[in-house]
């Protein structure tokens, strides 16, 4: 038996496990993959975080990759970063790098067992604040500073691929560069708010073979979290693990301590269990029924008459599942273009409706309706600009009402 | 995460390479965790943060002796690893000892 089919059958723990402490985020990226923003109340207390830290140090879980929403905006994130490394569970985490100053990149840089990983959609503010947000950018830049300065050594710069910055991936490796870092790219996913940003994200059919081009020349040193391999199918295999490990070697324990299939796939079709039932995370990765079921034989569909099938295995399984494509059928990026053909059968079909394709089970963006209800009390300049395009409320200086005084 | 599989497959390192010595004492190396799979095992260094394999369970039996034996060889004889497979097995001890999973024993008994 060959080692990797070891890993399709699953193992007793696994590899690559993502953990999302919190849905709380200081920013709403267009494609954030959990829908983050709002912390949800339930998120697991400290102490309950420490008792799955415990277990995976049971089960000799090496390390974790962190995420969510924006971890440290936990206001216990330090405290159960010491405590994980302390308990031989080392940690990966990503950011934004909106809590990363000074000081907290100093303290980092004296801390063994940690990775971090910035996050960074764009090689310009102009592409990369286009999807997570104004301000982002410099943000992350001054993450990234701060880690050079404090010595921190190879932390990571994390990006996902999309149709606007795939032309800047030698920008990108330069920024790495710069800052003596590692670069991490990606493939987007249409989970969480990507399947609203899908159509106008993902790479174009052209953009994918100049993704493979670019990964088999310039690769070698790129991480890739074994995302990109829908693309084996151009030709040579790409290094690392080519097949979905959904359940097999990662899974994903959310804020709540929902224990889903994979971190792209937030939805009741993929969860596994919670780690607060009895038994607990063990539990769930050993004998969950799901988790049996995708460590079983698959049925690839259409797709195992192909000849490029044991290349990509039909893909990833979130990406056919949030664009409205079934299991068994091809992904939507084919690189043979029968995902997008087979979208086009359905959508001629009706079968893409909105309410048809399945959402995400979960949804903690930041609110941005207006709010329902009474006045808001606000202090309202009654003084004109002095010009026409003095806008900027605090133009002026305009004679205040007091507070609670409707105008108009 | 970088990925290599140590085992004995024809990539594996030839013995001698790197320095092993076959004849001298060995342990597993202080930042590096073994968890027993059903294949053999998993391998991770907290240090290079390089996740490796052990592909079988007798691999895995040696690479844990290692610390109770005075030279490589006791290992071999004590996990009943068969004559024509030893060579094999030291190819796979070497590719282990150059990445840095298995380290050469100061203390020998």
């Amino acid at each position: 038996m060959k080692l990797v089919d070891h890993f399709v059958e699953g193992l007793t723990s696994p590899i690559c496990l993502t953990w999302e402490l919190t849905y709380a985020c200081n920013l709403s990226c267009v494609h954030c993959l959990s829908s983050s923003g709002r912390r949800d109340p339930d998120e697991l207390s400290t102490d309950e975080a420490k008792a799955v830290i415990d277990e995976l140090q049971r089960m000799q879980v090496f390390y974790v990759n962190i995420g969510g929403g924006e971890p440290t905006v936990r206001s216990d994130f330090w405290e159960l970063l010491d405590y994980a490394i302390a308990h031989d569970v080392g940690v990966k985490f990503s950011t934004n790098g909106v809590k990363l100053d000074e000081a907290r990149a100093a303290q980092l840089a004296a801390t063994d067992y940690v990775d971090v990983q910035i996050s960074l959609d764009g090689a310009t503010a102009e592409v990369n604040d286009h999807v997570r947000g104004p301000g982002s950018y410099a943000t992350a830049i001054r993450a990234m500073e701060n880690l050079y300065e404090a010595g921190f050594g190879q932390f990571k710069i994390s990006v996902v691929v999309t149709r606007h910055n795939v032309d800047q991936l030698d920008d990108f490796k330069a920024i790495a560069d710069r800052y003596g870092a590692q670069l991490r790219i990606t493939r987007f996913r249409p989970s969480g708010r990507g399947a609203d940003s899908w159509d106008e994200l993902h790479p174009t059919r052209e953009q994918q073979r100049q993704l493979y081009d670019w990964l088999v020349a310039r690769g070698e040193d790129v991480l890739t979290g074994d995302s990109f391999f829908h693309l084996s199918a151009f030709g040579e295999e790409l290094p690392g693990l080519n097949l979905c490990g959904a359940g097999r070697v990662v899974c994903l324990i959310d804020p709540v301590g929902d224990v889903y299939a994979c971190p792209f796939a937030i939805h009741e079709q993929f969860l596994a269990g919670n780690v607060r039932s009895e038994g607990g995370f063990r539990t769930v990765w050993q004998e969950s029924e799901l988790f049996a079921e995708l460590r079983g034989p698959q049925s690839g569909g259409a797709c195992t008459k192909c000849s490029h099938y044991d290349a990509c295995q039909g893909g990833c399984m979130a990406a056919k599942f949030f664009t409205g494509l079934p299991l068994d059928g091809p992904d939507p990026e084919c690189v043979l273009g029968n995902g997008e053909r087979e979208l086009a059968k359905l959508e001629m079909a009706g079968a893409l409706e909105p309410g048809v394709i399945p959402k995400p089970s979960l949804d903690h963006s930041h609110r941005t309706a207006p709010r329902e209800g009474g006045p808001v009390p606000l202090t309202l300049s009654v003084r004109r600009p002095d010009r026409a395009c003095d806008s900027d409320p605090l133009a002026g200086e305009g004679t205040r009402l007091p507070a609670g005084i409707r105008v108009g | 995460m970088s990925t290599t599989a140590a085992g004995a497959g024809p990539q594996a390192t030839p013995a001698g390479v790197g320095g092993f010595d076959a004849d001298g004492p060995y342990r597993i190396s202080g930042s590096v965790s073994v968890r027993p799979e059903s294949f053999g095992a998993l391998v991770y260094d907290f240090h290079t943060r390089r996740l490796s394999f052990l592909k079988t369970r007798m691999l895995v039996r040696v690479v844990e002796s290692l610390a109770d034996h005075r030279d490589v060889h006791g290992a071999l004889e004590a996990a009943e690893v068969p004559a024509h497979q030893r060579e094999q097995y030291l190819k796979a001890l070497a590719g282990l000892a150059r990445a840095g999973t298995i380290k050469p024993r100061e203390d020998a008994p």
